[in-house]
């Protein structure tokens, strides 16, 4: 449209950002639903728009739910979105579940642009329609500026079991092998360059992916790890002190064997971090019996998001100190619990 | 000794120190600058933050250490503005964004960081901001080995160097101090192999009876420095005498802004409260007895008790450079508690 047939009313703020009318539950709220919501999510259990989504299951299912708050909400290697359909994927992949259904609440701060409200559902539609999920019900709330961080987003989801699954980490035995399904930390050093502009060139990517496809081919080839964890906060280091702790053995890993990408690689080295305790989002750790770790392997290298698959450590017998990984000198040492986020060194 | 917290960290996840302990004992210096850096600092910081409503951007490592008044990472929580940086001129690029707020750099660390934070200065001064200034309590090493080194009691028998100091202050400085002391000194990096050179290095001056500083980290150091950053340093810094966590006033232990700098100045633009001779906890006194390598931190009787990285009494417990995380991450201290 040429310049001057344009209508010469100033946009009103709506036009440029979420305000709080749009979480007050009249039209706007309605409008929010109809215009950017249904048309990325349509599907007849949540156009319905009822109080709740009414599914028809085969059996018995897996239900978890996560919340996501990341900063910033655009990221190297993925954004807000895809960490919460993923990140809810993965935890019902892992369990040995098929996910099928998604909650969606998203908890809005006013003066969040549309532009990025978009941009965050158009990302969630690509992923669920990649994770083969659909979204049946959801809530939006707008809250005053201050009250949350631009957005937080709460996802819950159902799946269904089609095949065996984990027996869980009270069934760990000595001997066992432990591997990770790809490279650890990229995650949790992509957002921390991220959030405290480091400037790393070319910067570390996050790994936010889907894991249950993968995983879902190796429960359908008999290979049913007899644990698996997605080593999210507090990284590979936080889930094998809590097998630790559940199974009563020690686990033994090797530092040489760990993946670790370039990028990661220098920004630990440079900042003091240990890539052990960097949070991963489409990285699992699982455990299984020495005779079916070389096969596990080979099915998992089919799969691009697990194609660096490989064996870390293995289960000991019990001792005082739970976990311990040989460094680069050859001496085994005990690997310390994560307690809070990691943060750089000085000098 | 080796001097650096890089190095203490690197001998014990990679089990040197273990290796070593039959013939070797390794003492641990105070080269942890958040360590060194004195309560009153961070109390000064805090008060800045909640009373005086500034910006505060600081290293992220500084946000755990207790003060007198709480830790920084608790002023966030109690409403503070806290910002993390890893280079102090991104506390100058912050104040650009926010000239309607004031924005102080807690700046401190040894002659590493030390030439940033003169950047920072020079930039604000060429951008004429007047809402950054600077809380600095940057810190020298080379005075703090001669205390160490002429301390009565001293066991050390040589100086393991820290190869990033080096690397910007050059170790023609360290010569007088290997031959007025007849110490062997190596300058030394932080990977294994480092490691074990500089130490090889300490052990054959002291099989051959020598006294020299030797570079052991050649890829880094040169012996004159890195001129660029010295350049900076004198331009916006002059030595003085400063106190250090554990230490007390060190002579020439530290820089000071120069008086062409001093509107950067945080403590004379806000007029901040010193907060001094506030009285040594129990934990201080332990503190300074494993920052001076008179105590291994598994001989306090806090270590692992009372305090733990998850409750730090003390700064060498908080940090990722402190001699007492060290000791609790990687010789299982968890499990021996």
């Amino acid at each position: 449209m040429p310049d001057e047939l344009s209508c010469p009313m100033p946009q009103s703020l709506d036009a440029e950002c979420v305000t709080l009318a749009y979480g007050e539950g009249g039209r706007l709220s309605r409008r929010l639903v109809q215009e950017r919501l249904l048309p990325r999510f349509g599907n007849p259990e949540l156009s319905a728009l009822g109080d709740a989504a009414v599914l028809t299951t085969s059996g018995r299912v897996a239900f978890t739910t996560d919340s996501y708050t990341v900063t910033p909400l655009f990221f190297p290697g993925g954004d807000i979105g895809r960490l919460a359909v993923y990140g809810t994927v993965n935890d019902l992949a892992v369990s040995g579940a098929t996910p099928r259904w998604l909650s969606l609440s998203l908890m809005i701060e006013e003066g969040l642009t549309w532009t990025s409200l978009d941009r965050v559902l158009d990302s969630i539609q690509v992923a669920a329609k990649e994770a083969d999920v659909l979204i049946v019900t959801g809530d939006t709330k707008v809250v005053p500026r201050g009250a949350v961080d631009q957005l937080f987003i709460t996802t819950a989801g159902i799946g269904e079991f089609k095949s065996a699954v984990p027996d869980g980490p009270a069934a760990l035995q000595p001997g066992d092998v432990i591997l990770v399904s790809g490279p650890i930390g990229q995650h949790g050093a992509a957002i921390l360059c991220a959030r405290e502009d480091l400037g790393f060139e070319p910067p570390p990517l996050s790994d936010c992916a889907n894991l249950a496809p993968a995983f879902h081919h190796m429960q359908c080839q008999n290979l049913t790890p007899r644990a698996a964890r997605d080593a999210t906060r507090g990284g590979v280091a936080a889930v094998l002190h809590e097998w630790s702790t559940v199974c009563g053995l020690g686990i033994d890993l090797e530092e040489q064997q760990l993946p670790v990408g370039n990028e990661v690689s220098a920004v630990c080295e440079l900042l003091g971090l240990d890539p052990l305790f960097l949070a991963c989002e489409g990285t699992f750790v699982a455990a299984c019996p020495e005779d079916r770790v070389n096969e596990m392997l080979t099915n998992l290298h089919k799969f691009p998001v697990t194609q660096n698959a490989c064996v870390i450590g293995r289960v000991v017998p019990a001792r005082p100190v739970a976990v311990c990984v040989r460094r680069a000198a050859g001496r085994m040492m005990p690997l310390d619990e994560p307690a809070g986020s990691p943060l750089p060194r000085i000098c | 000794m080796d001097v650096c917290g890089g190095q203490t960290h690197n001998l014990l996840r990679h089990g040197i120190e273990n290796a070593l302990s039959d013939c070797i004992e390794l003492i641990h210096g105070p080269g942890c600058p958040v360590c060194v850096t004195p309560a009153a600092v961070i109390d000064r910081a805090i008060e800045l933050a909640l009373t005086h409503k500034v910006t505060l951007a600081t290293f992220g490592d500084m946000l755990r250490v207790p003060g007198q008044s709480g830790s920084l990472l608790q002023t966030r929580a109690r409403g503070g503005a806290v910002r993390t940086i890893y280079c102090p001129t991104q506390a100058v690029q912050l104040a650009q964004r926010h000239p309607d707020q004031q924005v102080v750099l807690l700046a401190i660390g040894f002659e590493t960081t030390a030439p940033s934070t003169a950047l920072a200065v020079l930039q604000a001064e060429d951008q004429r901001l007047t809402n950054f200034s600077v809380l600095a309590h940057h810190v020298r090493v080379e005075p703090a080995m001669r205390v160490l080194a002429a301390d009565p009691g001293r066991r050390l028998q040589g100086f393991l160097a820290a190869g990033h100091v080096c690397t910007v202050t050059g170790y023609h400085e360290l010569e007088s101090l290997a031959q007025d002391f007849k110490l062997p000194v190596t300058v030394t990096g932080f990977e294994p192999l480092d490691l074990a050179d500089g130490l090889l290095g300490c052990v054959q001056q002291l099989e051959q009876g020598r006294a020299v500083v030797e570079n052991c980290y050649p890829r880094s150091v040169r012996r004159e420095g890195n001129s660029a950053a010295l350049r900076l340093l004198e331009r916006v810094f002059a030595p003085d005498d400063l106190a250090w966590r554990g230490f007390g006033v060190i002579p020439q232990g530290g820089f000071v802004l120069r008086q062409k700098y001093e509107m950067y100045d945080a403590e004379r633009r806000f007029d901040a409260v010193k907060h001094s001779g506030s009285p040594e906890s129990r934990a201080d006194h332990h503190c300074a007895a494993v920052l001076s390598g008179r105590m291994k931190p598994c001989a306090c009787p806090l270590f692992g008790q009372a305090c733990t990285p998850d409750f730090p009494q003390g700064a060498p417990m908080v940090s990722s450079e402190g001699a007492c995380a060290a000791y609790f991450r990687y010789t299982g201290g968890p499990a021996l508690r």
